[in-house]
């Protein structure tokens, strides 16, 4: 059994019949970390904490809340104006889907540059796409219960997207919708299912975790942990900086929510849904834009829905695709020019996604999606037979003893 | 095999695509359909992350409201009751309230229209949304509780629309029943102007000029939309200041117990 050895009686008792507090002590105290984290890898507590909050404020918010097509959008104005502090339980649940986002890609794109999708860690990469894909549902679902006309109408362009499937597609939406618009049973099963999704993740996470645990953190150089010298225990080194981490956080999330509340929002959702009027322009939040800049760079409505679903599941499948057996991208000079290129194509495709479709714009975002591919498809199970790697450093401990932190030992490399 | 409903799903699935193709472009025809409106941004009270909304101005908006928009335009989310935030007393607003009649059910069970009471929500102008096309020769008039937030810039948008009527171009044909505004987009809109010099008369002195006038009810509707917003700034203020300190006593901490790893 654990070596843990606790004072309190209590403890001790209730840790022989069950062992959580070895447990917690084992995972969280002493738990071996690689010493020379930089700080992209404060993103996977904060991803953590930030669903944490999601799930606190969204049950408060649900115990005033009406999924009802006459009073959903009322329901949620009376939040905003007569529950107590109703106006910041919801203006952090709205602003926190939207940070959620920005901590999950930043954390996703940390993995892709430092390899963190390498074995042994196929199955957390995996894990934690599965969790990006179930984020997207429940964000989707969520963005219809205030019941604006955003709601409305991104519902109605999204679920039919499913009518783009051959022969049962129709079928599909109607059984979707509940109906044959988007209309109150729509607004319940959406509720129900937005409710219900996010202890899915939980879930999920939790899987996600063990993984993890089971090898332990990658790191910026990307090489095996060799033994204790090469890792702290988590406590308090990681602790600390995953607290100022969350500072830091928290210090720009209280920025959007009290001062800028409605910046990553449409004025439009503050107009009731109404299925007589269309919006001039019908966008998805921004988290979206980059898979909506995909759908329409396809002239053919099924052939956009299957690279839209497409770039997704690639994803899926990465850690087969890179062939490299070199984690870390400081060691592979030409695909870390080809990451850069990436994460430059995926912001242009989130702006192409809010622009309106026509021109230049077209012909880009149809670029900007063979490129994404090809990065995933070809680069990446080719590029090794062509990339010529650095030599790889004999053990984490070598560049930390060399006198710098591992903040500063990133930059360090860096410079070099 | 009969072809006919093979057919029709055809039809049916050209249909639907060319829908939801619309609803994708429909981005491009707005775009293409007018240039860019630009309006003049003003320096409001209640901007920027200290700003305050400016009492007199508000009551002034509510003036305007009542005497010009409130014919035509509702204002059902908001409760006579929140007129306290706007420094209205308690008498002030039950007499507000009261010149308004709402319906209700006596003891014998029939409707019964009986004074409004500070606790109601604002009485709409019109029984429901047909009615109030019909009164306006088919244009509605939107509802006012949420328009500074439901507008993109809101604020300056409104202030615009309002000074905004202009002669019309020459070459510009004018249908019965619109109007001729240089900031609405596509430029004719159902409602006739509303402020004219002197429209309302101020007790306070303030001269009622258009702008003076447009000025007052968007600082007026801009509470109206975010109640809000006095006690979020101030309240934001207090959790960044309490968030920069603990964020600094972390980073110390941190550099504090990673400093034998980083001199080892």
């Amino acid at each position: 059994m654990s070596k843990a050895k606790f004072k309190n009686p209590v403890v001790k008792w209730i840790d022989h019949r069950l062992p959580i507090f070895s447990f917690m002590d084992h995972e969280l105290n002493h738990y071996p970390t690689p010493k020379n984290l930089n700080y992209f890898w404060n993103f996977g507590s904060l991803a953590g904490i930030a669903l944490v909050t999601m799930i606190i404020t969204g049950i408060v918010l649900s115990m005033n809340y009406t999924a009802h097509v006459d009073y959903a959008f009322d329901s949620v104005e009376r939040i905003m104006r007569d529950v107590n502090h109703g106006w910041l339980i919801r203006y952090i649940h709205m602003n926190g889907a939207s940070f959620f986002f920005i901590v999950v890609y930043i954390h996703i794109f940390r993995g892709l540059y430092y390899g963190s999708y390498k074995a042994p860690r196929e199955l957390l990469w995996i894990l934690g796409v599965l969790i990006l894909l179930l984020m997207m549902a429940t964000a989707f679902m969520g963005y219809v219960l205030p019941w604006g006309q955003m709601s409305f109408w991104g519902a109605t362009v999204i679920t039919n997207l499913f009518s783009a499937i051959p022969l049962v597609g129709e079928s599909i939406v109607t059984w979707l919708w509940g109906g044959f618009s988007v209309d109150n049973s729509t607004l319940n099963r959406f509720f129900s299912l937005h409710f219900v999704l996010p202890f899915v993740i939980v879930g999920v996470v939790i899987l996600h975790l063990v993984a993890l645990h089971r090898f332990g953190s990658n790191n910026p150089i990307g090489i095996d942990v060799k033994g204790t010298q090469d890792t702290l225990p988590f406590n308090p080194y990681y602790t600390i900086k995953d607290l100022f981490g969350l500072g830091v956080f928290l210090t720009i999330f209280a920025a959007a929510v009290f001062f800028f509340p409605n910046f990553m929002g449409h004025p439009d959702n503050y107009i009731e849904a109404n299925p007589m009027v269309t919006p001039a322009h019908i966008v998805p939040e921004w988290y979206f834009l980059p898979f909506y800049a995909i759908l329409r760079a396809i002239p053919d409505k099924l052939g956009g829905v299957l690279f839209m679903f497409g770039s997704i599941a690639v994803l899926f499948v990465i850690p087969w695709l890179d062939r490299s057996s070199v984690r870390s991208s400081q060691f592979r000079p030409i695909f870390k020019i080809f990451f850069w290129i990436l994460l430059a194509d995926c912001v242009l495709l989130g702006y192409l996604g809010a622009m309106p479709a026509e021109g230049i714009y077209v012909i880009l975002s149809r670029i900007a999606t063979a490129y994404y591919f090809f990065h995933f498809l070809i680069l990446f199970p080719l590029l090794p037979y062509i990339e010529k790697t650095k030599p790889l450093p004999i053990s984490i401990s070598e560049p930390v003893l060399s006198g710098s932190s591992p903040a500063s030992a990133f930059a360090f490399r860096e410079k070099k | 095999m009969n072809a006919k409903p093979y057919w029709f799903k055809i039809k049916r699935f050209i249909i639907q695509s060319c829908t939801i193709l619309s609803l994708f472009f429909s981005s491009q025809i707005c775009f293409a359909a007018g240039e860019k409106i630009t309006f003049p941004k003003l320096d409001w009270s209640f901007s920027g992350i200290t700003g305050t909304f400016d009492r007199a101005s508000q009551q002034r908006g509510l003036q305007v409201y009542k005497e010009v928009c409130a014919g035509c335009h509702g204002m059902r989310l908001l409760a006579y009751r929140n007129l306290k935030a706007i420094g209205y007393n308690d008498d002030e607003i039950k007499a507000f309230a009261s010149e308004n009649s709402v319906n209700t059910l006596n003891d014998d069970g029939e409707v019964v229209e009986r004074e409004a009471r500070p606790s109601d929500k604002f009485v709409s102008p019109y029984p429901n949304e047909q009615a109030a096309r019909v009164a306006n020769g088919g244009a509605y008039p939107p509802d006012l509780s949420l328009i500074v937030k439901a507008r993109s810039d809101g604020a300056n948008y409104l202030h615009a629309l309002l000074t905004g009527y202009v002669d019309a171009p020459a070459e510009q044909k004018i249908p019965d029943g619109m109007y001729y505004n240089k900031y609405y987009p596509g430029k004719l809109i159902g409602m006739p102007q509303p402020l004219y010099e002197d429209g309302v008369e101020y007790s306070d002195g303030t001269k009622a000029t258009p702008n003076q006038m447009a000025k007052d009810v968007t600082a007026f509707l801009a509470w109206a939309a975010e109640p809000e917003m006095e006690d979020r700034k101030r309240l934001g203020i207090s959790v960044i200041l309490f968030l920069l300190v603990l964020t600094l006593l972390s980073y110390l901490a941190m550099k504090q117990i990673w400093a034998p790893i980083k001199n080892r």
